[in-house]
């Protein structure tokens, strides 16, 4: 079974399918590309985790669409969550 | 497979053949249960309306019990007025009764009190019971159908499964003449663009940018950041981050078709195919809405969970979360984790929600019904309680 799940291949975020460990190696598939990504911290179960860099101010992107914007840097493998991604809508 | 229903006189179909207990004022609302416990296939809708409301809230209050009244699954209508409500009892009867279902009025100042009124109203009540149950049912087909779609206590896996897989579902309605409802104005912040360009026409368009601007300007004008109930904490448990992300895994269930129309809360749709109702995100609130427009089922994806219902429309619960299935399969019908898993495509699963709903359509009990389970019937309002 997968583990993650890129949903468009513009996004720079996957969907944990099961829980991620801390270090875990996942591999994800953006589009055709294959990638392995490391978890930096434990994922939920349905949480975000980055699948690449994302820089402060950048948009957050899934379903192919602006989910938010990252409020600092996100590493790679990073969990992005409310920690690190706001909201720019509905304020 | 064909489906069986309760033929209505102005050539609606029921998918049910209820009684109706329909308080017009929030203050004759227990009288109303009292009445529909003693009487068999009778429902009274719980709803805190009706009274000290002005303009345009008392319009939708009017609209939304009307329309209520008028659910092809109710065959008879019993308005249980307390008789000095700001609602107007007698319009609320005249409206049900202009499609041809029996309708009655009993007041409880003038009957004088919950006693006299619950025996007067369980003997009217239950007449009508036995009346309605010798409606012819006839055959149907999915044109016939308005199907409601809703989804509460997202996670992550609506996005991913329940919601897609309900398109699916949904596309399958329209592609065989049927209406689809769905709305949550609230959760289409941020997905409005990809919507809009689903629209039947430029006004259609419009239309939908229109009334996310105006939930959007709600909050706002009040001085609330919707960040702070949007998305819920279970939501964010869940693994949702933003209002964003919430809806474009929202609209997911609204699947492919092309938007016909934009209906204000609690307004019938003039024609079949897929429209937009302008509800807040709310369940009880939005489900009204449905039901009031006219939906004889109601489709609940959850992620985390729900036991939802509704007093008169059969709500067919889905999740993509089998952890969520397991711990509530006595209130969930459909598991589509398999989507996650890779064992069945969002077309399998789509098309198994489908049949679910056809056979649910021709009598079959969602678990919440068999549950007993209604819920609330709470009716949208925009203004403050004065």
């Amino acid at each position: 079974m997968r583990k993650a799940i890129v949903i468009d291949s513009k996004d720079n975020v996957a969907t944990a399918l099961t829980e991620i460990s801390s270090g875990e190696v996942v591999e994800i598939k953006i589009g055709k590309i294959v990638k392995n990504i490391q978890a930096k911290s434990t994922i939920p179960f349905g949480h975000k985790l980055a699948i690449k860099r994302i820089e402060k101010g950048e948009a957050v992107i899934k379903y192919g669409e602006t989910i938010g914007r990252a409020t600092r840097t996100i590493e790679e493998g990073e969990h992005a969550h409310i920690h690190n991604i706001e909201s720019t809508r509905g304020r | 497979m064909e489906l069986i229903g309760y033929e209505r006189d102005d050539g609606s179909v029921g998918v049910r053949n209820y009684v109706l207990l329909l308080p017009s004022v929030t203050c004759s609302m227990e009288v109303a249960m009292r009445i529909a416990n003693h009487v068999e296939g009778a429902k009274a809708l719980i709803h805190h309306q009706g009274c000290i409301q002005m303009g345009l809230d008392l319009e939708i209050t009017q609209r939304t019990l009307a329309g209520l009244g008028r659910n092809p699954n109710v065959g008879a209508v019993l308005v249980v007025s307390q008789g000095c409500e700001s609602v107007s009892a007698e319009r609320l009867a005249d409206d049900i009764a202009k499609v041809g279902k029996p309708v009655e009025i009993i007041t409880i100042q003038e009957l004088g009190g919950v006693v006299k009124t619950v025996a007067r109203g369980v003997s009217i009540a239950r007449k009508m019971a036995q009346e309605i149950s010798q409606i012819k049912r006839k055959s149907f087909d999915v044109s016939d159908l308005t199907i409601g779609i809703k989804c509460g206590a997202s996670d992550a896996t609506s996005g991913i499964a329940s919601n897609p897989a309900v398109g699916v579902a949904s596309d399958n309605i329209i592609n065989n003449g049927g209406t689809v409802i769905f709305g949550e104005t609230t959760e289409l912040i941020g997905a409005e663009h990809i919507i809009a360009k689903r629209a039947v026409s430029d006004a259609v368009s419009k239309k939908i940018y229109e009334i996310v601007e105006r939930m959007e300007n709600r909050a706002k004008e009040v001085g609330v950041d919707m960040r702070g109930t949007q998305p819920t904490p279970g939501n964010i448990k869940g693994g949702l981050t933003t209002l964003e992300e919430k809806s474009l895994g929202t609209i997911r269930k609204a699947g492919t078709s092309l938007i016909e129309g934009v209906l204000e809360y609690a307004e019938s749709p003039k024609g079949k195919g897929l429209y937009i109702m302008d509800t807040p995100g709310r369940e009880p609130e939005a489900l009204t809405g449905f039901v009031a427009g006219g939906a004889q089922i109601l489709l609940f994806t959850t992620g985390r969970g729900a036991t939802q219902g509704y007093p008169i429309v059969p709500v067919i619960k889905i999740t993509g979360n089998s952890e969520t299935y397991k711990k509530m399969t006595d209130d969930i019908d459909l598991d589509v984790s398999s989507i996650i898993e890779g064992k069945e495509t969002i077309e399998e699963a789509g098309n198994r929600i489908y049949l679910e709903i056809l056979k649910v359509a021709s009598g079959k009990k969602t678990k919440a019904e068999s549950l007993g389970c209604a819920g609330p019937a709470d009716i949208y309002r925009i203004g403050h309680t004065f």
